[in-house]
């Protein structure tokens, strides 16, 4: 993985002292409320309902041992011994105090972590496939454009006021495990017929009140042009990007009002004007620098599914219902990439102790060459490890209560926040979120039902993502009481979707009910083999709609 | 349930958060702000929270707290207890979370 | 408003026109947009300096035939966060080949004096609360920087490559 040099680490160090000073003239009333909070959103650091609270960026979701282990100390030194892993492969704490913050942020810096641009109206942590350089079917790597990318966004001067935030994914597979389409702009590596390695570019994609998918206009991009382009994008954006309503100041927006296609040509004439034959065009050889940190590393050559694996399968139930849910294959013959679920059953989704950090670092550092990812559905990953170690492996992560088998079923549910720590929420999620793992608790019938994917927002925001849920779930508030509207049909793949509100919104004590009837109604009427989402294309809303609103 | 505006007549406090370490805190008097809502002081008459109102906003200019506003509260009970969710969870802490917040620091 | 120089307190030499202000025959003036493009015929007769204030949403590139015409062009920030004067310094300075002062009115806040500098102002009307020492601490702030701006320096990704280095410094 990428190790910062000189110059970055320089930065990150410059920008530590910055915010340093900042907070101090803060304290001090040299600057005001208004202009510290988009100075602290910059450093990721919000005020929530109990306590300041910061978004720490693991840039692409890849980090290593001694950065989970820094992650874990600092939750202990600062926090209350925990983190929450968010949508955006961010990693959050809840009860920090202000004067702390600049200690918090050196701690962090000294293993070439930060927190810069986790917030505010500039360009965000770029995220990406939590698979990335394990997958089996990868064009390419992505993780070397995503950090160029961050490096590019970093103290960009042009680009730090924007009318909103700008968010940045990168997949490196036609399977699409980064939900590139609901981000401001979304990059898929592709191959064009001569060979050559590019970028095809959707813009304008994203939930909160005004979901849009984000729309193609960019088919092959030449890898040269990447920052360019990138340039000419945020370039228009800021130039033409609504500031007279904070509702609509969103790129998609922009794009939905001036067309896809006249916004499309306003990038291009802007990119044809841009001077490409500056820095902006990424020397070769930087590309190959960083590209070089993200070689593979010395995979031995292995006999696929050994023996031992197989045997230990056969014997022991448990192990198996986690090796079929939570080990997906490897692009290289006898290792397997070991997804950590971060959902135990009536637990917080996304969540961990720093006993928890400190044993997953432990484990990439024994098993999966230091390597841990963050996904975008809050889950944890150890991307290279050999088959004949699973069993071992899966014995300790049992021990640290974090070997649920239910990774892509019903209770590994992505959940915001919410009313319990959220200054936005309108009504609480997590909670929400508990009831519906414990209802589904049994992993058998979790294993039954199959692929389904349970995305809760307690707001508009839609941090959540329950716009692009199978099943999305959206508190609101109905005069002073928490009500939850539900949605169906959403998908945030590669065939990313918009789901449908099925009527009125559940009361909390009946939500519950509420997503049983709709996954008891897809098991009584789906066929073999078929899919929730399979179904719900095949019959639509109206069955659901039905069983749902029977009793009214 | 982003800030709610003052609009509910009837019994109301006044809240912000401490600016060094963002703590929720409630109006007492002009010196004093507290960490407990029961220790709060709670106004039935609309002159005397606008006079609290305009001296938590010299407080922000003194850079003591943030975001001050008032919330309804209800006495039926005997005890002060805020009306809505929002301002129940600040009061206590996360729902989910009992071991946490200044339900924790209570029990 | 105190002005600020390439680092420096200096007297501002220039008049800023209201709209119901009369062009006076002599001294620097600075005119909005809609003025130049009323008045322009007039204004050309003037041989003082001629300064133009453009707001946010008037793209300098409506006036690129005009920019040899004017010694100072302002940029305006109606609030410290609305910042579309940061592509439209860029688009002056680098594709326009705007040379003559450009000035940063309105919110100007110290905190972003280090970007507005890359982007290509050298010249500042910020509140009272910021020193020339403030000036120097923002300017020393970064000890390098990713992308390709304004103000020329050589990128960290360049810098990575001495050869490429040197030739961005040619």
């Amino acid at each position: 993985m990428y190790r910062y040099d000189e110059f970055d680490q320089s930065l990150v160090d410059a920008r530590v002292a910055e915010f340093r000073g900042q907070v101090a003239r803060r304290l001090t009333g040299d600057i005001t409320e208004d202009e510290f909070k988009p100075l602290r959103l910059m450093n990721g650091l919000y005020l929530q309902l109990h306590a300041y609270m910061l978004r720490v960026a693991i840039p692409y979701g890849t980090f290593n041992s001694r950065q989970m282990h820094m992650l874990a100390e600092i939750s202990r030194k600062y926090d209350k011994g925990y983190g929450h892993f968010t949508t955006r492969q961010n990693i959050q704490y809840n009860w920090l105090k202000l004067d702390d913050v600049p200690d918090l942020l050196a701690d962090l810096a000294s293993v070439e972590m930060h927190a810069i641009q986790t917030s505010g109206n500039c360009i965000r942590n770029t995220t990406s496939d939590q698979y990335a350089g394990a997958a089996a079917d990868e064009i390419e790597d992505p993780r070397p454009t995503c950090e160029i990318i961050r490096q590019w966004s970093t103290f960009h001067p042009e680009f730090s006021f924007l009318p909103r935030k700008f968010k940045i994914a990168v997949t490196g597979a036609p399977k699409d495990r980064a939900a590139v389409q609901i981000h401001d702009i979304g990059i898929q590596i592709v191959e064009n017929n001569k060979g050559e390695v590019g970028y095809s570019i959707f813009v304008g994609g994203g939930l909160g009140r005004t979901p849009m998918i984000g729309k193609h206009i960019r088919a092959f991009l030449p890898r040269q042009d990447l920052l360019a382009y990138l340039e000419a994008i945020v370039r228009v954006y800021n130039m033409l990007g609504r500031r007279d309503n904070i509702y609509k100041a969103r790129i998609k927006i922009l794009v939905h009002e001036t067309s896809a296609a006249e916004f499309t040509r306003l990038v291009e004439e802007e990119f044809e004007k841009i001077d490409k034959t500056n820095l902006l065009a990424l020397p070769d050889e930087e590309i190959a620098r960083i590209s070089k940190y993200f070689a593979p590393p010395d995979f031995e050559e292995l006999a696929p599914s050994p023996a031992a694996l197989l045997d230990a399968i056969d014997q022991d139930r448990d192990f198996a219902l986690w090796v079929k849910a939570n080990v997906t294959p490897h692009k290289v013959q006898g290792y397997s990439i070991v997804n950590v679920s971060l959902k135990p059953i009536g637990g917080v989704p996304g969540d961990i102790t720093a006993d928890q950090m400190d044993g997953v670092a432990e484990l990439a550092r024994e098993y999966s060459f230091d390597e841990i990812r963050a996904t975008h559905e809050q889950n944890l990953v150890l991307p290279h490890v050999r088959e004949t170690d699973l069993y071992a492996i899966w014995q300790r992560l049992v021990e640290l209560e974090l070997a649920t088998a239910n990774i892509g079923l019903v209770s590994d549910m992505i959940a915001c926040p919410g009313l319990d720590y959220c200054n936005l929420a309108n009504a609480r999620s997590i909670p929400v979120a508990q009831l519906i793992s414990e209802r589904f608790a049994e992993l058998e019938r979790q294993h039954n039902i199959g692929d389904l994917k349970i995305k809760i927002s307690g707001c508009i925001n839609a941090c959540g993502h329950h716009h692009v849920g199978h099943i999305g779930i959206l508190g609101v508030d109905r005069k002073g009481e928490e009500y939850y509207q539900i949605t169906l049909g959403g998908s945030a793949d590669e065939n990313t979707r918009l789901g449908d509100i099925t009527g009125p919104s559940f009361p909390y004590d009946k939500v519950v009910d509420a997503v049983e009837t709709v996954v008891n109604t897809y098991v009584d009427i789906r066929t073999p083999g078929e899919s929730f989402l399979q179904t719900y294309a095949r019959v639509g809303l109206a069955p659901f709609k039905e069983t749902l609103y029977a009793a009214a | 349930m982003s800030k709610p505006h003052r609009k509910a007549k009837g019994p109301q406090v006044l809240t912000a958060n401490r600016l060094v370490d963002g703590d929720v805190v409630y109006w007492r008097d002009e010196t004093t702000w507290v960490a407990n809502l029961s220790e709060a002081r709670v106004f039935e008459n609309e002159d005397e929270l606008s006079k609290a109102e305009a001296d938590a906003q010299a407080q922000v200019k003194a850079d003591k707290i943030i975001d001050p506003y008032a919330f309804g509260v209800d006495l039926s009970s005997g005890t002060v207890a805020p009306a809505s969710m929002r301002e129940l969870i600040r009061a206590k802490g996360p729902s989910i979370r009992l071991d946490l917040g200044k339900q924790a620091e209570a029990a | 408003m105190p002005l600020l120089k390439d680092g420096r307190f200096v007297e501002d030499q220039w008049q800023r026109l209201e709209e119901h202000e009369i062009v006076p025959r002599d001294g620097a003036v600075i005119v909005d947009l809609e003025r130049w493009q009323v008045e322009r015929e007039t204004l050309k007769e003037r041989t003082a300096p001629l300064g133009l204030l453009l707001l946010p949403g008037q793209s300098p590139e409506e006036v690129a035939e005009d920019l040899p015409r004017f010694d100072l062009i302002a940029l305006s920030f109606p609030a410290f966060k609305d910042g579309r004067a940061y592509s439209y310094a860029r688009i002056l300075r680098e594709r326009l080949g705007y040379k003559g002062e450009l000035r940063a009115v309105g919110e100007v806040l110290q905190d972003q004096l280090f970007f507005m500098v890359r982007v290509g102002f050298d010249a500042f009307e910020v509140n009272t609360r910021t020193s020339e020492e403030d000036f120097a601490a923002e300017m020393a702030k970064f000890p390098a920087v990713y992308q390709p701006s304004s103000c020329g320096e050589t990128t960290v990704f360049a810098r990575r490559h001495v050869g490429l280095a040197q030739c961005a410094a040619e």
